[in-house]
């Protein structure tokens, strides 16, 4: 049975004792904040657990949040046999930021995480095979950061307008 | 294999590592088609994010095009006309059959039958030709825009449709019968690519891959939007789990989406022309804050999840594309195939490379 | 007049050239063939595009010569014109002479299938006629296993293997079903065979009365085995566009790419031509009352395999490609049983009736 947000919380708040969490309500439903550290512990109970039964990560997304010099990943699980659904964010310093991978509760994130690795740099810890999945293996810097500059490497403007002088063939 | 080979649909490259016939370990690799989609989004403002959009599944334009304008239209909490919902609906729909027509026709000839194809490409020739009379566009349309519809429907839409809706439906027919239920096409796609429903769950697939799965999963009946949920029409569930369940299955959607496509048409019949877009605050700017709306493109479960920092350009847009995760699935499925069987069930995802790379 | 006849024409080039008669005949023989297995490649290419095209709800080639008769003409010079390109890898001297070895058999069969009515429309008529066409196509393997080897590419040489495994398996219930016509006749020789079944077309053995339509199978599993001989679709795993980019095939262009092409439709109609010689009556009318002489015997033999033909490219058209190992699953656990059978049961009939 699909809980409301107000069950939902209550239930959580119940089932994750020890767990410092805190709740808004956003317009996906209930966000649970968690902190790093208690990640996997709150994400292995919202899986397992018969009555919350989240077992379907719909999306896993990083944002990089350049002023408060912090990045933040956010989770939206659903339930597939109960119907309620969930949102879990996650904020990590920006320099050297690290997370621990929830790639064995949902497989899924296998995939979100290596992007997100790719395109931000987070590194999720216990990940079985973290490399880029986007870009090319030897690229460098994360292009997804505020900071990131772009720079046209590739594209030599000089020569570019000698080719079209017709100086180089 | 790859990134450039006639049955991978788009620009895949699959590594795998092969004793005889059969595969013993595969890995896609993606990024060929990578294009920045989601840093183009943050500098553009919100209303040049839909055009980007029409090409990140470049087979289900419309689709995508209703998922960015859901997406910014959560963020700026206005109300759409009803009569643009329906219309919304209608091309949902309609793109829904144009895309998995393609699919049929693709896999028909991944499997060496070269006529389903053309007859496949006939029925979309009807439709796409529609969409042509709709927005002048034949692939990416850029017609669901934020606060409703670019234009109306034209004179002769209506009646148009209404023509081609029985020849469609003796054409989905014709085609099941050639390629669907001929025996060496069940041979090469029955009990092939195997998916159990709970690695499916886990996995994270959506659409008919995980419809094929025995998991009615439906974001239109799980998550309603537009006005899906007072209309009706049934999710199409299989429970073999392999590569012939998830043709049927896209074949049965075609006819739901063609049951769908006549009911909104006699509600459209009831609405009188005239408003189709809301009124939008120009330049749009949202409040600050995120949100995560998801449909049912053709693929499975499109979402995009908006970060707005009160500004005139998002923050940051990801776009959670349904081929790319349906894809993650593939270095499970894989091994213990037969190459021949690769192309079978590589083509049952019914990829398109632009949603997976973005 | 009498001095610039042909004959008085030949004698002077004959005795010019200080050639005995015989190899002059068979020089001009071996050039008809040629010439004849040319146009007949070209004619059933055209054809395939058109009614294929038909069939797909398109019209096929239009715009070269009128209705579109030229475009195998302007194909084939096309290809003839293109880079001669040789991979690195390849293994040259196996990689220049497979087109020939899978070239040579295509050509070599004609010289024994009957035409029209025999001697003026069989090349030669030996007496172990089909024997010698078993024997010959089997020849095609060597080719196209070279052709994959000598690519030098992984996708060519896995088309390679498929493909012999394929042709070999096949082989043997299409010479199963073979035997069924030659227990009929009494011989091997391909003319002996048409004329047992005479010009009744209940005596063909694609349902011969005599023998209560139990040689059908037989003509059923050699049509079979001559689609998956030939590579075509539903068998056309070796040469998977789709799947490994036309396999064995996939290094050729120009000139040899064109003569694997040649080979592979010429087959096609070679092997319907055997089965009208066969199972079909070969040049002989389907009533004693239509005249079967001349060229009407040329005209019923055509008529009876461009009907073949065409039935194998609306199969082409229509079905998707059968997987290797259900091909071979096919031939042997299937097709080899019931041709044995057939053998029995036929050569039991023949004996005691």
């Amino acid at each position: 049975m699909p809980l409301s947000v107000d069950q939902l919380e209550k239930k959580i708040r119940e089932g994750a004792k020890g767990i410092p969490l805190s709740f808004s309500v956003g317009r996906n439903g209930l966000e649970v904040h968690a902190d790093r550290d208690y990640l996997v512990e709150l994400c292995k109970f919202l899986c397992d657990d018969p009555e919350l039964q989240f077992d379907y990560l719909r999306c896993l997304s990083a944002v990089d949040w350049f002023e408060e010099g912090q990045m933040e990943v956010v989770y939206h699980l659903y339930s597939m046999k109960q119907g309620h659904g969930l949102v879990v964010k996650v904020r990590i310093g920006r320099e050297d930021p690290r997370l621990p991978s929830v790639s064995n509760i949902w497989a899924t994130a296998n995939w979100h995480e290596r992007e997100a690795y790719d395109l931000f740099g987070i590194v999720f810890e216990g990940h079985p095979d973290l490399r880029r999945i986007l870009l090319p293996q030897d690229w460098v810097g994360h292009p997804l950061r505020k900071d990131y500059s772009y720079d046209p490497v590739e594209f030599d403007e000089e020569y570019a307008s000698k080719v079209r002088r017709g100086e180089i063939a | 294999m790859g990134p450039q080979h006639p049955s991978t649909h788009g620009v895949l490259r699959v590594i795998l590592t092969v004793d005889g016939e059969w595969v013993v370990s595969a890995e896609p690799e993606i990024g060929y088609l990578h294009r920045g989609f989601e840093k183009l989004a943050e500098m553009r403002a919100y209303e040049q994010t839909i055009f980007l959009s029409d090409r990140w599944d470049y087979l289900s334009s419309m689709s995508n095009n209703l998922a960015m304008s859901l997406a910014i239209e959560a963020l700026l909490e206005i109300q759409v006309p009803e009569r643009a919902q329906w219309i919304r609906m209608l091309v949902a729909e309609l793109q829904r059959i144009a895309s998995h027509l393609v699919f049929i026709a693709a896999y028909g000839l991944d499997m060496g039958a070269m006529t389903p194809f053309f007859y496949c490409f006939r029925e979309r020739e009807k439709v796409v030709w529609l969409f042509e009379m709709l927005c002048g566009a034949r692939l990416t349309y850029h017609y669901v825009r934020i606060g409703g519809v670019a234009a109306d429907l034209p004179e002769g839409f209506i009646e148009a449709l209404e023509a081609i809706i029985p020849q469609l439906k003796s054409g989905f027919d014709e085609i099941d019968e050639l390629l669907l239920y001929n025996p060496i096409f069940i041979e090469r796609t029955r009990g092939i690519g195997i998916i159990d429903p709970q690695l499916a769950v886990n996995y994270g697939l959506s659409g008919p891959m995980i419809r094929a799965s025995g998991i009615p999963y439906d974001v239109r009946r799980c998550h309603p939007y537009l006005f899906y949920d007072a209309v009706e029409w049934d999710v199409v569930v299989h429970d073999a789990c392999d590569c012939w369940a998830r043709v049927w299955v896209r074949s049965q959607e075609m006819r739901q989406s063609l049951r769908i496509v006549e009911q909104v048409v006699e509600r459209l019949k009831g609405i009188p022309s005239g408003n189709v877009s809301a009124k939008i605050p120009r330049p749009i700017r949202p409040k600050k804050g995120d949100c995560y709306v998801a449909i049912e493109s053709s693929r499975g479960e499109l979402g995009v999840y908006i970060v707005s920092d009160g500004s005139q350009k998002p923050y940051r847009v990801k776009i959670r594309g349904p081929s790319f995760v349906n894809l993650s699935i593939a270095q499970r499925v894989l091994p213990g195939a037969k190459i021949a069987d690769l192309v079978a069930i590589l083509g049952s995802f019914d990829l398109v490379m632009g949603e997976v790379d973005r | 007049m009498h001095e610039l006849s042909l004959s008085s024409l030949c004698q002077r080039f004959l005795s010019w050239t200080k050639l005995p008669t015989e190899v002059l005949v068979g020089v001009i023989v071996a050039v008809f063939i040629f010439l004849f297995m040319t146009f007949v490649v070209l004619a059933l290419v055209y054809l395939f595009r058109k009614f294929v095209g038909f069939v797909q709800v398109r019209l096929g080639p239009r715009y070269v010569g009128p209705r579109g008769l030229l475009q195998t003409v302007c194909d084939a010079l096309k290809l003839l014109a293109k880079e001669d390109i040789i991979p690195e890898n390849a293994d040259k001297g196996v990689f220049i002479s497979a087109p020939l070895i899978v070239f040579l058999p295509a050509y070599l069969v004609y010289i024994v299938i009957p035409f029209g009515q025999p001697p003026h429309f069989q090349p030669k008529d030996l007496n172990l006629g089909i024997l010698y066409v078993l024997a010959i196509t089997s020849i095609t393997v060597i080719g196209i296993v070279s052709a994959g080897w000598a690519s030098g590419s992984k996708w060519a040489t896995i088309g390679g293997m498929r493909s012999a495994a394929q042709l070999i398996s096949y082989e043997v219930p299409m010479s199963l079903a073979v035997i069924v016509p030659v227990l009929v006749a009494g011989s091997l020789s391909m003319k002996e065979i048409a004329q047992a079944q005479g010009d009744r077309f209940w005596h063909w053995n694609f349902f011969n009365i005599n023998y209560f339509g139990l040689t059908f199978p037989a003509f059923i599993i050699y049509m079979i085995c001559a689609l998956a001989e030939t590579n075509q679709i539903p068998f056309d795993l070796p040469e998977a566009e789709s799947e490994l980019v036309a396999g064995y095939n996939v290094e050729y262009s120009g000139m040899r790419f064109a003569f694997f092409f040649l080979a592979e439709f010429s087959n096609l109609f070679v092997v319907c031509a055997i089965a009208t010689t066969l199972f079909l009556g070969g040049w002989h009318a389907p009533l004693p009352s239509l005249p079967s002489e001349g060229v009407w015997s040329v005209l019923w033999f055509m008529l009876k395999t461009w009907t073949l033909t065409f039935v194998a490219l609306w199969i082409r058209a229509t079905y998707p490609r059968v997987r290797i190992d259900q091909l071979m699953e096919f031939a042997w656990k299937r097709l080899f049983p019931l041709a044995l059978a057939d053998v029995a049961v036929v050569s039991f009939i023949s004996a005691t009736l």
